[in-house]
């Protein structure tokens, strides 16, 4: 058990910047998610943990111990990988034990140790097959098997679900939660998905492009996104951005687009004081826009034609027409709307996020 | 019943019979051969048995003929039994091939094998010029072996022997070493030219096997503590053992039927101490006229080469089976 810090953690390969300027402090028995697009530098900052990749500049601790020039081996880690990389001749025993045989583990604490986790992991009747006679989900399980015999400092998860169908993902998400709980050990979980970075994580770090945009509890960073790119990306169906220009009447600010004027609201006015008379972008998530009813406040009300319905049992998507952009609402499965309807849409408007256009920052 | 009862099909059928149709039958009945599925693989494999019958089936009955006959150059010859193989047998120059067909293939295959993985390991890492050096290794393979012999001979000539020089100049040697003059160092000579010109055939092929391992595996045993060695040991070696079981039985195969090399090197020199069964077979039997004999001597090649080919199909099924 022990915390990771990462100081101005950088990778260059031949032409790329992979990761800039990384500072990370993942706590002691901490589920940290590391989340972005491909190619934004979280497998490449989870690998230089690991000690698979070379740090270009910067540094890594894992405990109190500068691990830069340890070998993977003396770094005190288990890592999953995205295919399991289980070693294909060896039996599922083999597979687990064989990280204990190259410390010179005793046999009988080798073997308890499976067990152990063999137990845990609920894999006791596959001990003695090869990987190939498993299916992806057991596959799974000894390879988070493998990690968890050794009983590691820190675990490192490479996108280990990406390779399941979608419902095993969800059960198998489901029990790595419950195996870090009972474990409590420090873990650095990479994925593409954003759903399993929310649900997972205690923190999670949004990346892109190598630079990290925002590191957070789920919720704040759902609540309270630090720019427009994290604003997009958590969340699904994502943000509606709209481009709007801020205007000063009656002593209030409006936000105004074509077809659309609404008040800004009480709590972004004095933030939004310096934009006036220039364009910004306005952001209200799916959940925040309903159907607009005689008692919603017509300041945050405006016209919207149906495009497309999707109703998904729980809930109706609505994709709509607004101010010459599509926008998506998220509203209760009692409505009844039909396409290409006039409809008026009311938003939440302590809930809207407002972004700079240039330095797409949140307002 | 097999009138129709009405119109449709049936009334089809009979117009067909009643139009001649002279043109169309033809065709017609070879589709129906073809349909056949017996006579159509019989026809597919027909080309293959062919080629196969004539030049390795007719030439091994023959061999086998041969060896049981006292068949020599102008004499057709009558049936003899065992008589060539017991008359082999108790021939020293015999005994001496028989042998040096084993330490040869043996250390051959040895050499090959090490170098070989040696070689595939290092072509398998990334480094600039990667391509060239890949295909420039193939050079001694491609190169053919009479020619490739030859400037060999050259290196281990009594006289102008240029590593000779070289060890003579590099203060390592101080009298002329006896390369192919002398019965063992011929021996050893023949099985360096043989390693030099097998190695690259078992890197390339070793290698296109290194690289169907995942490299996720070599990372995940470096994690799991594993130092180079041992991952050598532990995970590359037994995901290549089947790779390297089908080459070291090609290679073996190769090795110990092998002709060209010796004959061009030492011609089984000197005093018949370097012979293979292969050129000796070819001494008695062409050389010397002897047919029977020379078949004789060569098929003792046969039972040698079909226990290892039996082993690797046996553990090759296993491995399938496993």
């Amino acid at each position: 058990m022990a915390q990771v810090m990462m100081k101005n953690l950088n990778k260059k390969y031949d032409e790329v910047h992979a990761v800039k300027d990384v500072n990370l402090h993942i706590r002691d028995k901490e589920f940290m998610v590391l989340v972005g697009p491909s190619g934004c530098g979280k497998s490449t900052t989870l690998r230089m943990v690991a000690g698979l990749e070379e740090i270009t500049a910067g540094e890594i601790m894992i405990g109190d111990r500068v691990v830069n020039d340890l070998p993977p081996k003396d770094r005190d880690i288990a890592m999953v990988f995205q295919n399991y990389a289980l070693y294909p001749h060896m039996t599922v025993y083999d597979n687990m034990a064989f990280g204990l045989k190259m410390r010179k583990f005793p046999k009988l604490e080798i073997q308890k140790r499976v067990q152990e986790a063999a137990e845990i992991l609920g894999i006791q009747e596959l001990l003695r097959r090869k990987p190939r006679q498993l299916s992806g989900g057991q596959r799974q399980r000894v390879a988070v098997g493998r990690a968890i015999v050794r009983h590691p400092q820190v675990f490192l998860f490479d996108e280990p679900l990406s390779n399941l169908d979608a419902k095993l993902r969800v059960q198998m998400r489901v029990e790595l939660k419950r195996l870090h709980e009972r474990l409590e050990t420090t873990a650095i979980y990479v994925t593409h998905d954003q759903v399993e970075a929310m649900t997972l994580g205690d923190r999670v770090v949004v990346m892109k492009d190598g630079w990290i945009q925002q590191v957070g509890e789920p919720l704040e960073l759902y609540g309270k996104p630090a720019n427009k790119f994290v604003a997009g990306f958590i969340g699904s169906p994502a943000m509606n951005f709209l481009d709007v220009k801020v205007a000063d009447a009656n002593g209030a600010l409006w936000a105004e687009a074509h077809g659309l004027r609404v008040k800004v609201p009480p709590a972004h006015t004095s933030r939004l004081m310096p934009y006036k008379g220039q364009q910004v972008t306005l952001g209200v998530r799916p959940e925040d826009l309903q159907l607009a009813s005689g008692s919603d406040p017509s300041e945050y009300v405006f016209d919207a034609v149906v495009d497309v319905v999707e109703p998904l049992g729980s809930e109706i998507l609505l994709d709509l027409r607004a101010a010459n952009s599509t926008i998506v609402a998220r509203v209760e499965p009692t409505v009844r709307v039909k396409v290409h309807e006039k409809t008026r849409l009311a938003m939440t408007p302590d809930r809207a996020h407002f972004f700079d256009v240039n330095t797409e920052l949140a307002i | 019943m097999n009138k129709p009862i009405a119109g449709g099909a049936g009334s089809a059928a009979r117009l067909e019979v009643v139009l001649p149709h002279p043109r169309a039958t033809e065709p017609r009945r070879l589709t129906r051969f073809l349909e056949n599925e017996r006579a159509l693989a019989a026809l597919l494999l027909a080309p293959t048995v062919l080629v196969l019958g004539t030049f390795i089936a007719y030439p091994f009955i023959m061999g086998v003929w041969l060896a049981l006959s006292s068949t020599s150059v102008g004499n057709v010859g009558e049936f003899v039994g065992m008589r060539n193989f017991a008359k082999a047998w108790n021939d020293s120059i015999f005994r001496t091939a028989f042998g040096n067909t084993f330490v040869y293939t043996f250390w051959a295959t040895i050499f090959k094998l090490t170098l070989g993985m040696w070689l595939a390991l290092l072509l398998n890492r990334h480094f600039r010029g990667k391509r060239i050096v890949r295909a420039s290794m193939l050079l001694p393979f491609i190169v053919p072996t009479v020619l490739s012999t030859f400037a060999w001979r050259w290196m281990f000539d009594p006289t102008f022997s240029v590593l000779n020089w070289l060890l003579y100049r590099a203060d390592l040697i101080t009298t002329k070493l006896p390369f192919l003059s002398d019965g063992t160092y011929g021996m050893w000579c023949a099985i360096v030219v043989n390693t030099w010109r097998g190695m690259p055939f078992f890197a390339i092929t070793l290698l296109a096997g290194l690289q169907t391992i995942n490299p996720d595996l070599h990372e995940a045993a470096s994690l799991d503590g594993a130092n180079g060695w041992r991952r050598f040991w532990y995970v590359t070696w037994p995901l290549l053992k089947p790779v390297t079981l089908v080459v070291v039985v090609f290679s073996v195969i190769q090795t110990f039927s092998d002709f060209q090399l010796i004959y061009v090197l030492t011609g089984g020199g000197p005093a018949n101490s370097t012979h293979l069964l292969a050129t000796y077979a070819y001494q008695v039997g062409v050389a010397t006229g002897l047919l029977g004999e020379g078949a004789a001597i060569s098929l003792f090649m046969l039972p040698v080469l079909f226990v290892v080919v039996w082993l690797q199909l046996r553990y090759l099924r296993r491995m399938d089976g496993a």
